[in-house]
């Protein structure tokens, strides 16, 4: 017999993981509950905001409370979540061992090395200002400011923990760097370079999901993230526009 | 050049995806699905198709190749749609607003930045639109086998 307090802390568990990495408020939802309903309690009720979550196994029961305090975007996490979500649903898995499982997935490392990550986000801001009708010539310029944007951004985060500020300075970098190698006479269009290389740190996510949450009906999870988005988006503009002033 | 901007999608939806940590067997997907995602757009706007409805024809099909895939290799959707729209956001018309705020070109700014939220509304949109028609087959199908 599965006890009701460890299937309440594995739904909580579960939501938290999910929440955390970028899952859509829907989902969340409807995993938690459908993980309660795999265990014979189908009348569990949730309530997720991008901040905390709060779960209840049957209507009057006392609710239980979950907070978020960070979030990032981990779709492996998402993915590796939802395979245990599956698992359980299919009977495979006790709460014991699902418990277990999510323990590990919430601690693991993430699966590619910060190098990658950076290279990655070099890339990607190079091929950005091509999408964006900007020529070969701006693809290096691109390239060299949107990845020591994302190498600021990274260990800012880390340093102060208000990821405004870390964008904010990150942009500034980008800025500093994608104007200063123009006046040097390397890159063609300079508005390309900068938008290009400030694409890694645009929520992209965020304002979409919001706007998906809103339209689900999740009211204040749409509102939050949209806060959230337009925070970043400002953070990246601000940075942007200080080095216009300045050059 | 449609090739040379199909490369470029598809290797900025990819990096991307490695951002955004998406499973290892999923990152040439996430690219792919991206590169379709911003053929379309680019070829519609090509034809002069303005770049709202665009974009949410565009993320439509995201949203659908997304679903197929997540649907074939049991994970879920927004490992393939959401490095998928990250070309479709407005990150260059989000800028282009705050330059034009910076530089006291306030009727500017706002015109830009109501397209800005248009766009990512309409990426929303497409998104949900696909959501839903998947949901009526679904619901559909079952009908149908409740009824035999």
């Amino acid at each position: 017999m599965e006890s009701t307090e460890d299937l309440i802390e594995l739904c909580l568990l579960m939501g938290k993981i999910m929440q955390q990495n970028g899952a859509e408020t829907y989902r969340v939802e409807d995993t938690m509950t459908r993980i309660a309903q795999s265990f014979g309690r189908a009348e569990s009720q949730s309530y997720v905001t991008p901040t905390g979550i709060m779960f209840t196994i049957s209507p009057g029961a006392p609710a239980k409370l979950v907070r978020v305090s960070a979030r990032e975007t981990n779709l492996e996490k998402v993915n590796l979540a939802n395979n245990v979500s599956r698992k359980i649903a299919s009977g495979d898995l006790s709460t014991q061992v699902a418990y277990k499982e999510l323990r590990n997935i919430e601690t693991s490392p993430t699966d590619y090395s910060m190098l990658i990550q950076i290279i990655a986000a070099t890339l990607a801001s190079g091929f950005f200002t091509l999408m964006f009708q900007g020529s070969w010539y701006d693809f290096l310029p691109a390239c060299v400011a949107g990845g020591l944007g994302f190498i600021a951004l990274i260990n800012f985060i880390r340093l102060f923990e208000i990821k405004f500020v870390a964008e904010f300075i990150a942009s500034l970098l980008i800025g500093f760097t994608a104007f200063s190698l123009f006046s040097l006479g390397i890159g063609k269009e300079v508005d390309k370079v900068v938008v290009g290389s400030i694409m890694p740190l645009v929520p992209g996510l965020l304002i979409t999901n919001a706007v998906r949450d809103l339209m689900a009906g999740h009211l204040i999870s749409g509102l939050a993230k949209g806060a959230e988005a337009f925070l970043t988006a400002f953070a990246i503009g601000a940075g942007i526009a200080v080095m216009f002033a300045l050059f | 050049m449609l090739i040379e901007y199909a490369i470029a999608s598809f290797f900025a939806s990819a990096a991307f995806g490695i951002i955004y940590q998406a499973p290892r067997n999923a990152i040439i997907k996430c690219g792919l699905v991206g590169m379709i995602g911003w053929v379309i757009y680019i070829s519609l706007v090509w034809e002069e198709v303005d770049s709202v409805p665009a974009t949410l024809i565009a993320s439509f099909v995201i949203a659908l190749v997304s679903q197929t895939l997540a649907k074939v290799y049991k994970t879920p959707m927004i490992i393939f749609s959401v490095p998928g729209i990250i070309p479709l956001v407005p990150g260059s018309l989000a800028y282009d607003a705050m330059r034009n705020f910076v530089q006291n070109d306030y009727s500017a700014a706002i015109s830009i930045a109501a397209k800005a939220f248009m766009i990512s509304g309409a990426i929303a949109f497409g998104l949900v639109f696909s959501e839903v028609l998947n949901q009526i087959i679904k619901k559909m199908r079952q009908t149908k086998a409740q009824l035999r």
